[in-house]
């Protein structure tokens, strides 16, 4: 018997007694993850090509702003996703400063680039929706100024979770500013109501319902559903790319001992 | 057909988004399924390393 399968104490974990409690919750994520990623990567590819299909085949052009709309189908779900993973991470953080629970570094450090590729997809989209719309790249408007600031608060999350060498100390690090930062997405959400400037409200998540036409909030839903198991999958493959991780630093402390 | 992929003359806004969703979800996907198979690799190699006497038991 040699090589363990990922998830079974190995020898030397078996000897140090604190890597296997240490490990015991992330190795029950890691067997639910290998079962649920499959499940997350079909549902992924059959909502995003569902929207896809529906978005740019069968929805119709707006009758102000023509095909150009059809841009809110990528633009709007990766805005929604900025949201919900910084959440996410806001959530897990407090689970970690107050709980110590492992796992809930992990998510957070996981989460993160995720959260900032769909932070980069919803300015970029915006910009070229923007463009032909407004008739700017950008302007300094309540929303798009902190939807940039979402960016990069981002970004010092994965600054700090990478900044230090002993891992814990920069998840802890990462986890207050991400804390602290979640007074950002309320603000995100309500600059449109709060200040009048260039972004238009809300037409879907509000008090009265969606204005939008029902044509359109098919493939809208489907796509942010989509993206929705889409980091649910990249969730899976991340966190237990960081239980590797932790378990090859383990094994070459453990190998390195005299 | 040349119609869809003009989008009505704002093609050249709709195709560049559609296509950073594309690369930035993608180039994600990729990037952690290799680095995850690297880490995974290693592991195997660092764990057989480390019991070469479990062959007998």
């Amino acid at each position: 018997m040699t090589a363990s399968r990922l998830g079974r104490p190995t020898m030397s974990q078996r000897r140090s007694g604190s890597s296997l409690h240490r490990f015991a919750n992330p190795s029950r994520f890691l067997r639910l993850g290998r079962r649920l990623a499959p499940w997350f990567a079909v549902l992924a590819t059959a909502f995003i090509g569902a929207g896809l299909y529906v978005g740019l085949f069968v929805a119709p052009p707006d009758y102000q702003q023509g095909e150009s709309v059809r841009i809110m189908y990528v633009h709007v779900p990766a805005a929604w996703m900025a949201l919900f993973v910084y959440t996410c991470i806001a959530a897990s953080s407090v689970v970690s400063l107050v709980w110590r629970h492992p796992l809930a570094d992990l998510i957070a450090k996981a989460s993160a680039p995720v959260g900032a590729g769909f932070t980069a997809i919803a300015l970029v989209s915006g910009s070229l929706w923007g463009q032909p719309m407004w008739g700017t790249w950008w302007v300094w408007d309540a929303r798009l100024t902190s939807v940039l600031i979402l960016f990069f608060l981002y970004l010092g999350h994965i600054a700090l979770m990478n900044a230090f060498d002993d891992p814990t100390r920069g998840a802890r690090a990462a986890a207050i500013l991400a804390v602290v930062g979640f007074i950002n997405i309320p603000i995100i959400k309500f600059s449109v109501d709060w200040w009048h400037t260039l972004h238009q409200p809300a037409s879907v998540f509000r008090l009265g319902g969606p204005t939008i036409d029902i044509s359109m909030l098919v493939p809208l839903f489907l796509m942010a559903l989509g993206f929705t198991f889409y980091y649910l999958l990249l969730l899976m493959l991340r966190v237990r790319s960081e239980i590797v991780a932790r378990k090859i630093r383990t094994a070459q402390l453990l190998q390195s001992a005299p | 057909m040349s119609k869809f992929l003009e989008m009505g003359g704002y093609a050249v806004y709709v195709w560049p988004a559609f296509a950073v969703a594309a690369i930035v979800m993608v180039g994600l996907l990729v990037t952690s399924l290799r680095t995850l198979r690297a880490r995974e690799a290693v592991l195997k190699r660092l764990e057989a390393a480390e019991q070469p006497a479990d062959d007998n038991a």
